[in-house]
């Protein structure tokens, strides 16, 4: 087991050290650490059921946590979730959660943090949002509510993203566009990525850090996991080339 | 056809009472989940000390009244902000505890209220026109009832605009959606809980003053009995939905009003089972969200 990345703590955007989370008295995430360098995208693996989304819920605050997180150097793990996102995280959730009875522009325009949003980017990667800015954000398909999801964390500069499986349930092809706009979003803003689809990992994922049982158990640069078939049905429970490791990413 | 005319414009009248008190409710469970029993006391508040600022500037003046309106809402807004912000703020997502510290505020505040202004009712004088009536198709429809629509129309138009076009209205109309998420876009949550604190409690004692001139008299129970309405109005509109408020205020009220004079004074009873009818059959109401 890889357990050697990451260990500099200057630079490191996010430390995450003995994080325990809990939902109704339910332990959901149990005793993790681990670092999100402050380039590139780190990917949070793990079958399902493991605590993936449970642990960047924890980071946020959104679900009762114990445990030390460090966000570029300074603690906020007894901070409210509003200030923890100030600080410059950008929460892309899983299942959307747009706000279905907004129109576009209004999820927008609520997301906005600052007086100089970066809606030229968000133009740029999502086209289609523009046409659409006073459509109803709960009349949006699921490829184009993932859209507005994603572009309310790049409107703001963002020290980091935190971004759960943006591309469940869409179809290939907007699969693929989702990966293009987190490929160009991590050129600026370093990524903690959970994902299912090895296709959009292998695209994407610098480094990995597995969880299993609510604990993490492998962490490493994203081809010591990736260019070992007998790891990944190991650790995801998936053949490197089966399931939704199919699914079709434009390079 | 004058009978008729004068129940539907009484219940307009009485819709839009119900409707004042009904929104805040709706508002304030919408975005925070809090059923709130205290807020027949901001009502009562309000108008108790509205009153009692018109008698000292006027009675019976358009002036007085008009301080009467402007202090209950203040009253009503404050009182609600600092309920929200001493005792409720603390009990969010404690939903058990938020009722019996409610119950409780609304209990104690009846007491408090009588050991100031008595257990008997106080009667007010409101200027003389709202007491005098205007003939329209046949019936005589007491001026008042135009005054309390009027005023409800206002409220509905000021809080719609809020909503729509404020940063917090916004804010306000996300977090009944998911107030989660909202904190999850970097804003304090907690500020538009405040808020919508304070509008629900303007419109509730803005409403106490009007409660006041519809019954003539301002009592320690005002609020109470019209909270039992307002409650029921919002379940019949969809917990959360403004809009729904409005249109079921005005049908609870005028179905009131009927039944109470074409079947015997059963308008509670009427009530009540339009109530059970909306549980079986649309249990969200009217315009509530789905489960």
């Amino acid at each position: 087991m890889s357990t050697n990345s990451s260990t500099n703590l200057s630079s490191n955007i996010l430390t995450v050290r003995n994080l325990y989370g809990r939902i109704e008295g339910q332990q959901v995430v149990e005793d993790v650490s681990f670092d999100v360098p402050d380039t590139g995208v780190t990917a949070l693996l793990g079958r399902n059921g493991v605590g993936k989304t449970s642990t960047i819920k924890s980071i946020l605050g959104l679900i009762d946590r114990t445990g030390e997180v460090t966000l570029g150097g300074r603690r906020v793990d007894r901070l409210p979730t509003h200030k923890v996102v100030q600080l410059g995280v950008g929460y892309v959730p899983e299942d959307r959660e747009v706000f279905g009875k907004l129109t576009v522009a209004e999820n927008l325009k609520l997301a906005e943090r600052s007086a100089k949003p970066n809606r030229a980017l968000v133009e740029k990667l999502f086209p289609d949002l523009v046409q659409r800015q006073a459509q109803l954000a709960g009349t949006l398909s699921g490829g184009q509510q993932q859209m507005v999801s994603l572009a309310r964390a790049l409107l703001n500069q963002n020290r980091l993203l935190l971004v759960d499986e943006p591309t469940k349930g869409l179809s290939p092809k907007i699969v693929g566009e989702v990966a293009q706009a987190l490929l160009i979003a991590a050129r600026t803003v370093p990524i903690l990525l959970v994902e299912q689809n090895l296709q959009v990992i292998r695209q994407l994922a610098d480094r990995v850090v597995v969880l299993s049982g609510g604990r993490v158990v492998f962490t490493g640069e994203a081809s010591e996991l990736l260019d070992h078939p007998e790891r990944i049905q190991r650790f995801l429970g998936v053949h490197s080339g089966s399931g939704q490791a199919d699914a079709a990413v434009p390079a | 056809m004058s009978t008729v005319v004068l129940l539907l414009i009484t219940g307009l009248g009485l819709g839009a009472l119900y409707f004042l008190v009904a929104s805040g409710l709706s508002l304030i469970y919408g975005l925070m989940g809090v059923l709130n029993f205290a807020h027949g006391s901001f009502l009562t508040i309000g108008a108790f000390i509205g009153w009692e600022v018109a008698r000292r500037l006027s009675d019976g003046s358009w002036w007085a009244l008009a301080a009467a309106m402007i202090t209950g809402a203040l009253v009503g807004a404050l009182v609600a902000a600092a309920t929200e912000f001493f005792l409720i703020r603390r009990l969010y997502n404690r939903h058990i505890e938020q009722v019996l510290v409610t119950v409780g505020l609304a209990l104690a505040s009846v007491a408090l209220f009588e050991g100031i202004w008595g257990t008997d009712p106080t009667y007010v004088t409101s200027p003389s026109w709202l007491g005098q009536t205007t003939e329209i198709l046949g019936a005589r429809i007491p001026n008042n009832r135009f005054m309390l629509i009027v005023v409800a129309v206002l409220v509905l138009v000021a809080i719609v605009l809020f909503l729509k076009f404020t940063r917090y209205g916004l804010i306000i109309r996300a977090g009944v959606e998911n107030r989660l998420m909202v904190t999850a876009l970097g804003i304090d949550v907690r500020r538009a809980f405040t808020l919508v604190f304070a509008i629900g409690g303007a419109a509730a004692g803005l409403g106490g003053v009007l409660a006041s001139i519809y019954y003539g008299y301002v009592s320690a129970h005002i609020g109470g009995s019209l909270l039992i309405f307002a409650f029921i109005v919002t379940v019949i509109g969809g917990l959360g939905s403004l809009a729904g408020a409005a249109i079921a205020s005005v049908l609870v009220a005028v179905l009131q009003q009927f039944a109470n004079f074409y079947l015997g004074g059963t308008g509670d009873l009427a009530v009540v089972l339009a109530l059970a009818a909306v549980l079986l059959l649309r249990p969200r109401g009217l315009l509530g969200a789905k489960a």
